[in-house]
């Protein structure tokens, strides 16, 4: 799977038997002792954190699997039972709905170090393609899990999910209800929303596989972004940076550990604490905080397939990213100006998700009375800007900047002249 | 087993391999498609959701002024009793201004002598953005919107006393669902 020399011997009858057979221990071994650069930050750390996610979430949801019912009348009554009636229920509940804000909190922190360090670029282009797949089927996952607990909030929040669908022109009202299995969010929804959150999360489980894969024939990335040029440049992944990424992995569970045990409603919705009613739809309908910037992205425009084409194109300018930064330099330590540019574009994401949760006619920024700068104003700036990093600043910036010079190698870079 | 095995006897005909191929390829994809056909029907609707797909209603029991809100097909229709003041307002609208241009006689179904009862309008509940219900209660002016029909809170879309879009980012008039009138009094939705 790694393309470095194994040094892996067999040592006992069995395992020199299996290795002849199928070298599944030299596997393991090799990944093991890998060789990553010296230099790798904490910034590395979360993709680690990212795969012990994805096994909580798969450990919790299957054990929440054997006492959920996805029946309309029985979900949200069986979700009430096992925080409250089945043991240990009230602790594996929280750990898989809190473990889902956790799991984006991490995703989207990895996604701003590829961003930051330049990991897309050649010849990294599969592993970020890989990882642009594995956000978009969690998104999908999230969505159809927040559906399950059968609340106000999961039904009011399919049923506008689901009518994008509705939007594509001419086939868009048979293309909803064949998704729908019905007229309207209903229990054949539920049933196979059902089906679906518990298929995705495997799937995502082999992409993880893949992407890895390519990250290792590629080699990983650092944060100077230069390639290590000889073995003093690189140390084994174990014992290095699996005692870094443990002590990371600690320090996350701690923030984890907090939402579980203190805070376990603080990253939902309270209406979701109300049956789902198709009569009648809340005040405010919010999707999950880590939807809230393609929700505001949505609502920035005041057509209706406008503003979905507009939010498609914000996750698909992603899969594009490799080849719309221009520049060789992968570091934005080396790239003064769009450094300034990256953070500008940080700040952007956070002032949509803000817009996502507000109301789009409420004033966001008051200049004295109730005048200043609506969440509808502030939501098109930011997403014009959020297109502008990417179809603009980056391509532009690439050829016109002057990059900062560059160390000669990773040693270098760590110990200066010292050898 | 030798490597000089003497082919020089056997002849290849290139033409006939290409049908083979083609006819293999064409037999794979017809059976891929007949068992993809299943697999993919099967999600849309199924036939008790279809013969679930029609409910009566007795206008009578509305009084002038109310709504009455049913659960039909999993969604709301609403069936308003307008007043003779809502009846002239969306009747004196200039349909060349609206976004989705229909009159209110448009919007109503005839009765079984064949005119039109404009007193109930009968329609979806359902915004035609993303799906919400609007409110429009009696009485509370800022509940229907600014047209004095409907609001969707959701997104901001304003319907007028016939149902019809004149503000926000709706994009049609909300639906009118097929219905007929069973008697003077009672209607048959779906
Ligand atoms: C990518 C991994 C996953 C994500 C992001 C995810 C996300 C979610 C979310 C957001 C909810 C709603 C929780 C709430 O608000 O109460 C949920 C519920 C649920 N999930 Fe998952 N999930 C994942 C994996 C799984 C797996 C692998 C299974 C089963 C094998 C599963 C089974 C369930 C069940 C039964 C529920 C309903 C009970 C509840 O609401 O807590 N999930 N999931
Ligand atoms: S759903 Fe009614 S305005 Fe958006």
């Amino acid at each position: 799977m790694s393309g470095h020399p194994s040094t892996y011997e067999p040592k006992y009858a069995p395992t020199k038997w299996l290795d002849k057979r199928l070298p599944i221990i030299r596997m393991g071994a090799d990944f093991m002792t890998y060789p990553s650069p010296r230099n790798l930050n904490y910034w590395w750390t979360f993709g680690g954190i990212l795969t012990l996610c994805l096994m909580t979430q798969i450990i919790t949801g299957i054990i929440l699997a054997m006492h959920y019912v996805p029946h309309v009348d029985l979900a949200f009554e069986s979700v009430q039972r096992i925080k409250r009636d089945v043991p240990f229920g009230w602790l594996i509940q929280p750990m898989h709905a809190v473990g889902a804000s956790m799991f984006f909190f991490a995703v989207y922190i990895h996604m701003f170090r590829g961003l930051y360090y330049g990991s897309y670029k050649a010849p990294r282009e599969m592993v970020w393609l890989f990882g642009c797949v594995i956000y978009l089927i969690m998104m999908a996952t999230g969505f159809l899990g927040y559906t399950l607990p059968w609340g106000q909030m999961s039904f009011w929040g399919a049923t506008v999910i689901t009518g994008f669908f509705g939007a594509v022109p001419v086939v868009g009202e048979s293309l909803q209800q064949w998704l729908l299995g019905g007229f309207a969010v209903d229990n054949p929804t539920l049933n196979r929303f059902f089906a679906l959150h518990y298929l995705l999360p495997f799937v995502i489980a082999a992409l993880v596989g893949l992407h890895v894969w390519a990250m290792h024939h590629a080699g990983q990335n650092n944060p100077i972004g230069i390639e290590p040029k000889s073995k003093k440049d690189t140390l084994a992944f174990h014992p290095f940076y699996t005692v870094k990424d443990a002590f990371a992995v600690g320090v996350f569970l701690l923030v984890f550990a907090f939402f579980v045990f203190y805070q376990p409603d603080a990253l939902g919705h309270a209406d979701n604490y109300i049956e789902a009613d198709p009569m009648k739809t809340p005040e405010h309908i919010v999707p999950e905080w880590y939807f809230l910037p393609f929700y505001a992205i949505l609502r920035a425009v005041p057509d209706k397939l406008m503003g979905i084409l507009l939010m498609v194109a914000a996750i698909a300018v992603l899969f594009i990213l490799p080849w719309l930064d221009t520049s060789k330099v992968r570091s934005m330590r080396f790239r003064p100006v769009t450094r300034r540019w990256f953070i500008l574009f940080v700040i952007a994401c956070f002032i949509l998700g803000w817009c996502g949760a507000g109301n789009p006619d409420d004033i966001a920024i008051p200049f004295g009375e109730d005048k200043g700068i609506t969440f509808l104003l502030l939501a098109r700036v930011a997403t014009a800007f959020y297109f502008a990093f990417f179809l603009l600043i980056l391509p532009i910036m690439g050829m016109i900047e002057k990059p900062k010079e560059r160390p000669e190698s990773i040693t270098k870079a760590v110990l200066g002249g010292a050898e | 087993m030798s490597d000089h095995t003497d082919n020089s006897h056997e002849h290849i005909d290139e033409d006939k391999r290409d049908f083979i191929y083609i006819a293999t390829g064409a037999a794979a994809a017809v059976g891929a498609g007949a068992l993809a056909w299943p697999l993919v029907m099967q999600m849309g609707k199924a036939a008790d959701t279809l013969a679930a797909g029609s409910i009566e209603i007795d206008l009578s029991k509305i009084s002038e002024g109310q709504q009455l809100k049913m659960l039909w097909r999993g969604k709301p229709v609403f069936v308003r009793h307008r007043t003779p003041a809502e009846i002239s307002e969306a009747e004196s609208v200039d349909i060349a201004q609206l976004k989705d241009p229909q009159t209110d006689d448009e919007r109503l179904m005839p009765t079984p002598d064949g005119k039109l009862d404009p007193k109930y309008l009968v329609m979806v509940g359902v915004c035609t953005h993303f799906g919400c219900v609007p409110v429009g209660e009696q009485g509370k002016v800022d509940a229907q919107g600014e047209y004095g029909g409907w609001y969707c809170p959701c997104h901001g879309s304003h319907y007028d006393t016939s149902g019809r879009i004149r503000k926000g980012p709706a994009p049609t008039n909300l639906e009118i669902p097929a219905y007929t009138y069973i008697s003077d009094t009672v209607i048959k939705v779906g």
